[in-house]
């Protein structure tokens, strides 16, 4: 009997969590299309922009590296053995463009920028900042979530652009100048197999990441505990939330967006017999 | 609605203390945090122009009380009022409108890392949005000179020492000209030259913007010093009401116990039983 009361009040909790979640995104997206006339908001995204853009881009970079790199390597002898090793480019730059690039640059955009945002939230919450700015008739979402929601937004598309360029030519050069795959037909079948619409997917997916890892970590910091341990907690709850919704996210999308593509288009295979 | 609030904000002239209107009233307030009762049934009347002091042992719930004030917590039971109005029924425009006649002085300073004193002490003024950028800049002055610091308008929070961040704070809380400042513990973590600036600055605050003054604290020496009337919260109500020469005089134990700094009977037989 205790048992299923005690399932019974986490089951509630997460409900009611889930529930102030909500409010919260929705009160964020509220503020955000009320401000985005106003000249303040873009002063206040600018330093977000740095944080979130520059100061990821490298890690992302180097993680579409390594992408690329290992889809080559792994792919290449499967491939040979098949005689489609022309066809590399295909495998290596779809899988980035589709799911790798957005999927990894998000992971790496709530890793480098999620915990940060969490923390510095957080830090602010326990050191009676958001009370301060409250108590000045001013609303912590409106000053300090809008512009980082509208950063991470943002740049999570332009950040995956940079992760599959890196990544694509890191698997070209595996491919080509590693395993003597010839340059153009390997770009060829790659230009050939990939459509406006693939870049499209990726594109709404890292939006999707990208909006979701600014809320999540906003939200966490928001009632963030005192000490160090209770900032670290949120880090970690952050990230945690993070990393499980971008997958979830993911799944939605890939489901959503290969049904609708079959529906306008129908089946397209990628890689047909014969070369 | 709207019209209500700003005609409750204009200050009643002419009659001060016991003699005038209320202008902040709690009645039969009842808070607690999960199991933890704090508040128990707290009645406050307040009085313009008064500088009350509200003394207390740490964690007896002082702090809550001035966040009822404001309307940073709500009562689980009973009512806040602000010139005989409610704030429990105003939504969150009129709550902001509210604070704006209140200066709010945190315990740590609550000043925002991320700006520099000035921006610090005009983020009211902003938030108001009825000044010029030279405005806000003479009012910046203005208000740092009366606290003593004028001429580090460009430093970091993090540059300046506690009494310094407390003071630049102070500053920030009267930018707006309060009818109401709340100082909640002033004088914590200062040495005792540093503590007597601040409490000679709250005299020297309530003699020249006339403002309605509450102090929370546990500092004896600072609550002699700047108060007009003193209450004491002990588990959850008021035990005290009275002038600094009245709780001198006070023969309740608990309350004498308070103002010598002795230790319980039961605190020092458990010391003994530890050792």
């Amino acid at each position: 009997m205790q048992l299923v009361a005690a399932i019974g009040a986490k089951t509630l909790q997460g409900l009611e969590a889930f529930g102030r979640f909500w409010v919260f995104a929705f009160q964020t997206q509220r503020l955000l299309v009320a401000d985005l006339p106003r000249a303040r908001l873009w002063r206040e995204v600018m330093p977000q922009f740095y944080e979130v853009g520059n100061r990821t881009l490298p890690v992302i970079m180097i993680t579409g590296m390594f992408v690329g790199l290992v889809l080559a390597i792994q792919s290449f002898d499967q491939l040979y053995a098949a005689g489609f090793e022309e066809r590399m480019g295909v495998l290596v730059n779809l899988t980035l463009v589709k799911e790798l690039g957005p999927v990894l640059a998000g992971v790496m955009l709530a890793g480098r920028v999620g915990g940060a945002l969490t923390a510095e939230l957080g830090t602010m919450n326990v050191t009676e900042q958001l009370d301060a700015m409250r108590v000045m008739g001013s609303d912590p979402i409106r000053h300090l979530v809008v512009p980082r929601f509208l950063a991470c937004l943002l740049l999570a598309p332009l950040l995956t652009f940079f992760c599959d360029l890196v990544g694509a030519f890191a698997g070209w050069l595996i491919a080509v100048q590693l395993k003597g795959v010839p340059s153009e037909p390997y770009w060829y079948y790659t230009a050939d197999a990939t459509e406006v619409w693939d870049v499209l997917v990726g594109f709404i997916k890292s939006v999707g990441f990208g909006g979701t890892i600014g809320l999540i970590a906003c939200y966490k910091g928001f009632p963030c505990r005192a000490g160090a341990a209770g900032v670290g907690r949120a880090c970690t709850e952050s990230f945690v939330a993070a990393f499980i919704a971008i997958l979830a996210i993911d799944f939605f999308l890939a489901t959503s967006l290969q049904g609708l593509y079959n529906a306008l288009y129908g089946f397209k295979p990628l890689i047909q017999g014969g070369g | 609605m709207t019209d209500q609030i700003q005609q409750a904000t204009v200050r009643p002239g002419g009659e001060a203390g016991a003699n005038a209107a209320p202008v902040i009233e709690l009645i039969d307030v009842y808070k607690s945090f999960g199991r933890l009762e704090v508040l128990r049934g707290v009645d406050l009347v307040l009085h313009p122009r008064e500088t009350t002091v509200i003394i207390g042992e740490s964690g007896v719930g002082k702090s809550v009380v001035l966040k009822h004030i404001v309307g940073l917590l709500r009562p689980d039971r009973g009512e806040v009022r602000y010139h005989g109005r409610s704030i429990g029924e105003m939504n969150a425009g009129e709550l902001a409108r509210l604070r704006m006649n209140f200066g709010f002085l945190f315990q740590l300073g609550a000043l925002f890392d991320s700006l520099t004193v000035a921006e610090n002490v005009g983020f009211p003024l902003v938030e108001q949005g009825r000044r010029s950028r030279a405005e806000i800049e003479r009012v910046v002055t203005e208000k740092l000179r009366m606290v003593g610091l004028d001429g580090i308008q460009s430093k970091r929070p993090a540059d300046l020492s506690g009494g310094q961040r407390k003071r630049v704070a102070l500053a920030r809380a009267i930018a707006l000209d309060p009818e109401i400042i709340l100082y909640d513990e002033p004088t914590t973590g200062l040495d005792p030259v540093r503590a007597d600036v601040i409490n000679e600055l709250i005299l020297k605050l309530r003699r020249e913007i006339d403002a309605t003054g509450i102090v929370v604290t546990h500092d004896m020496a600072s609550a002699n010093k700047v108060a007009d009337r003193i209450l004491m919260l002990h588990e959850g109500k008021f035990i005290f009401d009275g002038t600094s020469r009245e709780i001198a005089e006070a023969g309740d134990e608990r309350i004498r116990r308070f103002i010598e700094g002795r230790a319980s009977e039961k605190d020092l037989r458990s010391l003994r039983q530890e050792s």
